[in-house]
């Protein structure tokens, strides 16, 4: 009887997990082997190879990738004036969006976590959140029903015998500023609704008014959520190229130029596409400074 | 700090506007899918439920869901696995690069998608082709997943640390072999993690528009890409319409059950 009942501890299962509990390494390498196959192999690989291809060239006429290093891609990216206009232009567009989104997101995120009554915040937070639900595509699809000719801006502006901006740079702007605007108000919202009523109260016993109050208090300690905000704002700005083909008009920014490089210059388009990269990755250093990303 | 009482209806009314603004987009989505007329002119000229029933017989908008959504099982299948895997390496063990494994794990949503998707796309044309292998749905996953990793690490991550290794200890002491303290502690701890994490991957891939343009193959089209690629066809454009009021409506599942699945994880995260 006992023979054909193998006793605990003996059958496979059992076997192979006594093994993993002795073995952290073992059960550590079963655990990162797959997902570092994915990540380190296919993902960096993938982008190392694009880099180093930014330092390749093409035959213009066959458009084919020839294999010979040099930098000349890099030398074009610095010289010639169309691509230091666009990549200045998707900078200051980041830029933009980012100073935007934190105007707007002050005084919403001021309301929903110091002035709204309490039951109503969690509320609130959801209405900040939901538009983050809604799909991209949807809406940059609106702004574009919007800034259309005779759409919503325009009948709006008529009365004031003004027309809507209609599509080009502001249009972009205005546009992105919305796509991003969730992410900077929920940082700051959090960060205001962390605020101690008593360091508050402490600035007012000392006699300062609410202005001073703010200047002082508040907005050094909020200035990090901020910060954390602008990642996503800059970030997600500086690399997008949807939105300026659709409320952009003949708009081009650095994602366009690596898109319509792509076909006949790949080397170019790589080139083009570490500009982005090399200035999302100054800004996040920039930012770590102000200690924002320790509480992203 | 007590605000004067001009200042609280000033940041009230301003509050007001920006809700307003928030809003008025999408609503404008949903009233404009009964707009008879094909062009975005406001006021509508009237209403027309015509669109609706046009939309729900377009094949194309429909081939076009169906594909989305298995590009969001797949790629959200493989995020949970891979995902998890990471963050129990993260969460319960020490070792050397552990940083820089957290760090790799976000790149792909930090970098912008262009760059992901032609690096993914010629990686793919070198490495695919030369075995017969096109483009095709199959590489939207493997795209979609690589991004969306970082979803489902977050959320699990999260969880694993709030609640500490002593639970499987325990159950180790009172003789669960590893395998058993995994489905009958841990797991259970995990789920809502996981549940929140596939939410927001299956959300973030059913919405992706750039890496899907360079790693699908032709015919391939998503529901953003088939969205895209009919926006500027006059023709269309009441069924676009018609497609986009529909995921502003459908926007408001995923809230209810990430509220379901309490709020900390799932809302939060989406950042």
């Amino acid at each position: 009887m006992t023979a054909t009942q193998p006793a605990a501890g003996r059958t496979p299962v059992r076997r192979l997990a006594g093994l993993l509990h002795r073995h952290r390494r073992l059960r550590l390498s079963l655990l990162l082997t797959a997902p570092l196959l994915w990540l380190a192999v296919l993902y960096l690989g993938s982008l190392a190879v694009l880099f180093v291809s930014a330092f390749w060239t093409t035959n213009s006429f066959t458009s084919e990738v020839v294999r010979v290093w040099s930098t000349d891609n890099f030398h074009a990216l610095l010289t010639t004036p169309v691509f230091r206009q666009v990549i200045l232009r998707s900078i200051g567009v980041a830029l933009a969006v980012t100073v935007l989104c934190a105007l707007i997101a002050f005084p919403l995120a001021f309301f929903t976590a110091r002035v709204a009554r309490p039951r109503w915040r969690p509320l609130l937070v959801v209405a900040i959140l939901t538009p983050l639900w809604a799909s991209y595509l949807v809406k940059v699809y609106a702004w574009r029903l919007i800034l259309s000719q005779d759409g919503l801006a325009d009948w709006m502006l008529k009365p004031f015998g003004l027309g809507g901006p209609g599509f080009g740079l502001p249009a972009t702007i205005m546009t992105l500023t919305y796509l991003w605007l969730p992410y900077m108000i929920l940082p700051i919202h959090t960060a205001l609704e962390q605020l101690p009523a008593n360091l508050l109260d402490a600035s007012a016993d000392l006699g300062a008014k609410p202005g001073r109050t703010f200047r002082a208090v508040v907005l050094p300690m909020v200035l990090p959520a901020v910060a954390a905000g602008s990642v996503f704002t800059f970030s997600l700005s500086l690399g997008d190229y949807i939105t300026v083909q659709i409320v952009g008009g003949k708009t081009q920014l650095i994602g366009n130029l690596v898109y319509s490089n792509i076909e006949l210059n790949l080397p170019m388009a790589a080139a083009l596409g570490t500009v982005p990269v090399v200035v999302i990755v100054l800004y996040l250093l920039a930012m770590r400074r102000t200690g924002a990303l320790s509480s992203l | 700090m007590q605000l004067s009482r001009s200042t609280r209806i000033a940041l009230r009314i301003a509050a007001g506007i920006g809700f307003a603004v928030i809003y008025i987009p999408l609503a404008l989505v949903l009233v404009n899918s009964f707009n008879p007329d094909r062009s975005a002119s406001w006021p509508p000229p009237g209403w027309t439920f015509h669109w609706w029933s046009a939309a729900w017989e377009n094949d194309g908008a429909r081939h076009a869901v169906w594909v989305s959504v298995k590009a969001g099982l797949g790629a959200t299948a493989i995020a949970l696995v891979l995902g998890t895997l990471i963050a129990f390496a993260v969460a319960r063990h020490r070792f050397f690069g552990r940083n820089a494994v957290s760090f790799v794990v976000v790149l792909p949503i930090a970098l912008p998608g262009i760059v992901t998707g032609i690096a993914l796309n010629s990686a793919f044309g070198t490495v695919l082709e030369p075995l017969g292998v096109g483009l095709g749905l199959f590489t939207v996953i493997v795209g979609h997943a690589t991004f969306c990793i970082v979803v489902v690490f977050n959320n699990v991550v999260a969880r694993l640390r709030r609640t500490s290794g002593s639970y499987e200890e325990a159950a180790m002491d009172l003789g669960a072999h590893t395998f058993r303290a995994f489905v009958d502690v841990t797991f259970p701890l995990v789920r809502s993690s996981l549940l929140a994490g596939g939410l927001l991957a299956f959300a973030l891939s059913f919405d992706e528009i750039v890496v899907t343009t360079f790693t699908a193959g032709p015919g391939v089209e998503t529901l953003p890409i088939w969205i895209f690629n009919n926006m500027t066809r006059p023709q269309q454009a009441p069924v676009v319409n018609v497609v986009a009021a529909v995921l502003v409506l459908a926007s408001v599942i995923p809230i209810y059950l990430a509220q379901r699945l309490s709020a900390d994880t799932a809302t939060e995260s989406r950042i």
